[in-house]
């Protein structure tokens, strides 16, 4: 990644679940203002530890909305600059073709020996299979069976592997694979809001640029097709649309 | 300030590293006497696999292991047709993991106890009508005492501090995979920096003790250096 004699280069801080979608959003603002974007990939928890600790990010993309706002509280962002970037979509996913439904009965009728999940203390969208689990009185039936990747990513390894035959996985993840298999789109509304907020760590103008380019109509829909629903809609509609989708 | 879980995860890292230590010793003597005495011209291929473990990221061998555990891996296959439950996520496939990280730190010192030994004594106890199953019990065993005493508390020790494999193909299932390391690693990400004081630094004095009983012991036997 490289900038221009007049660029700035921004280093930028991201959640494992978004990093490629960042990538490709870095890629045309890099082409387009001749700044250079350098991005770090992690779990958002690690990222936190490590800013909290003096590491030089300039900007911060979270998969939750708790970081940013500890940091902010703390001090260690720009006052006032934390923002929705995406919201996040949960699906329920196998390797196997058309081993799961479009319902997710298949948590029901239990023909599984092992659901991986991410690891709720750690990741947004742990918490968010344990809501959907609970939403559908199924945590208890389905607590032993249950196995916890670190992060999202490891989630989606342990049944890409094959060693759970399901996991709960970002939507993201599964439009990025492009692998067969099958998967259940989780509704909204069975689980919190995945809001993955952004927040500025140092000022100047190429940082809110970088910023104001993640949030504008173009790069926004390169989100929403990456399996996330986009900033804008998130906002316009608290119940954005449900497809129960089964890929064969 | 420790958890309920914290004292399970530390629990089953004990059992891990125990059981792993017993099918290591049992696994390296062989392997390291063999590696000891044998003129095999590709030795070097030998011990460069076992080895491999002290340079490779342990995240390298989970993978692996992950992968082979699978329904389309090796191991993954093997159990299926003998009608085992296969091996990810369990305590079992664990100690296997832990059996491949930890083998060069029970086959090495083992194997330079057993080359430092020399012929000699052997060679006198077979004069003298032992069979090889008694000379390796009344004249190997005594004589590499120290070896064994370094194989096993390194290779216990080694194995306490497992990260990277366990991650991989844990599962952090609490009470049947969630060890001390992986419990530290939650607490930091969680933000729960107290918790993850207690854990690490109790694991540093339990760690620290254990080497310094096996260079103390070394020093006062006088026998193998690692």
């Amino acid at each position: 990644m490289t900038g221009n004699a007049q660029g700035e280069e921004l280093l930028i801080a991201v959640a494992a679940n978004f990093s490629s979608t960042l990538e490709r959003i870095a890629q045309q603002f890099e082409d387009q203002t001749g700044h250079g974007v350098t991005l770090v990939n992690g779990a958002t928890g690690r990222h936190y530890a490590q800013i909290v600790n003096g590491a030089p990010y300039d900007l911060f993309f979270a998969a939750d909305a708790e970081a940013t706002r500890l940091l902010e509280e703390e001090g260690r962002a720009v006052p006032g600059t934390r923002v929705v970037y995406a919201q996040g979509r949960l699906a329920l996913w196998s390797r196997q073709a058309g081993f799961i439904d479009g319902e997710g009965q298949i948590l029901r009728e239990g023909e599984f020996r092992r659901l991986a999940i991410a690891n709720p203390r750690l990741a947004p969208y742990g918490e968010a299979a344990v809501d959907v689990l609970n939403a559908l009185g199924l945590f208890e039936r389905v607590e032993d069976r249950l196995v916890r990747g670190e992060n999202i990513a490891q989630t989606y390894q342990f049944a890409d592997s094959g060693n759970a035959e399901l996991a709960f996985v970002a939507y993201s993840q599964i439009l990025e694979a492009g692998q067969d298999g099958s998967y259940w789109l989780v509704p909204t509304n069975l689980h919190r809001p995945l809001l993955q907020e952004a927040v500025l760590l140092k000022d100047s103008q190429a940082v809110r640029e970088f910023l104001a380019f993640v949030m504008q109509d173009e790069a926004q829909t390169l989100i929403g097709n990456s399996g996330y629903v986009g900033a804008v809609s998130a906002a316009l509609s608290d119940q954005p649309v449900i497809n129960h989708a089964v890929r064969e | 300030m420790l958890f309920e879980n914290d004292i399970t995860a530390f629990w089953i890292t004990l059992q891990l590293a125990l059981a792993t230590v017993v099918v290591l010793l049992i696994v390296g003597t062989p392997l390291a006497w063999w590696l000891a005495t044998t003129r095999f011209r590709f030795k070097a291929l030998v011990e460069a696999a076992v080895a491999l473990p002290l340079v490779l990221p342990p995240t390298v061998i989970g993978f692996y292991l992950l992968i082979a555990m699978g329904p389309d891996g090796p191991l993954g296959q093997l159990m299926t047709a003998v009608g085992l439950e296969p091996l990810a996520f369990t305590f079992t496939g664990l100690v296997i993991g832990s059996v491949f990280y930890s083998l060069p730190f029970v086959v090495q010192p083992l194997q330079s106890t057993f080359s430092s030994m020399g012929k000699g004594p052997l060679e006198v106890a077979a004069t003298l009508g032992a069979s090889p199953v008694d000379r390796f019990f009344s004249v190997v065993l005594p004589l590499s005492r120290s070896g064994y005493l370094t194989a096993a508390v390194l290779g216990f020790a080694h194995t306490l501090g497992e990260f990277g494999v366990v991650l991989m193909i844990g599962g952090n299932i609490p009470g049947q995979t969630q060890v001390l390391s992986i419990a530290i690693y939650d607490h930091v990400e969680s933000l729960e920096y107290a918790n993850a004081h207690w854990l690490a630094g109790t694991l540093l004095v339990f760690s620290f003790l254990l080497l310094l009983l096996v260079y103390g012991l070394n020093k006062r036997f006088d026998v193998v250096k690692v």
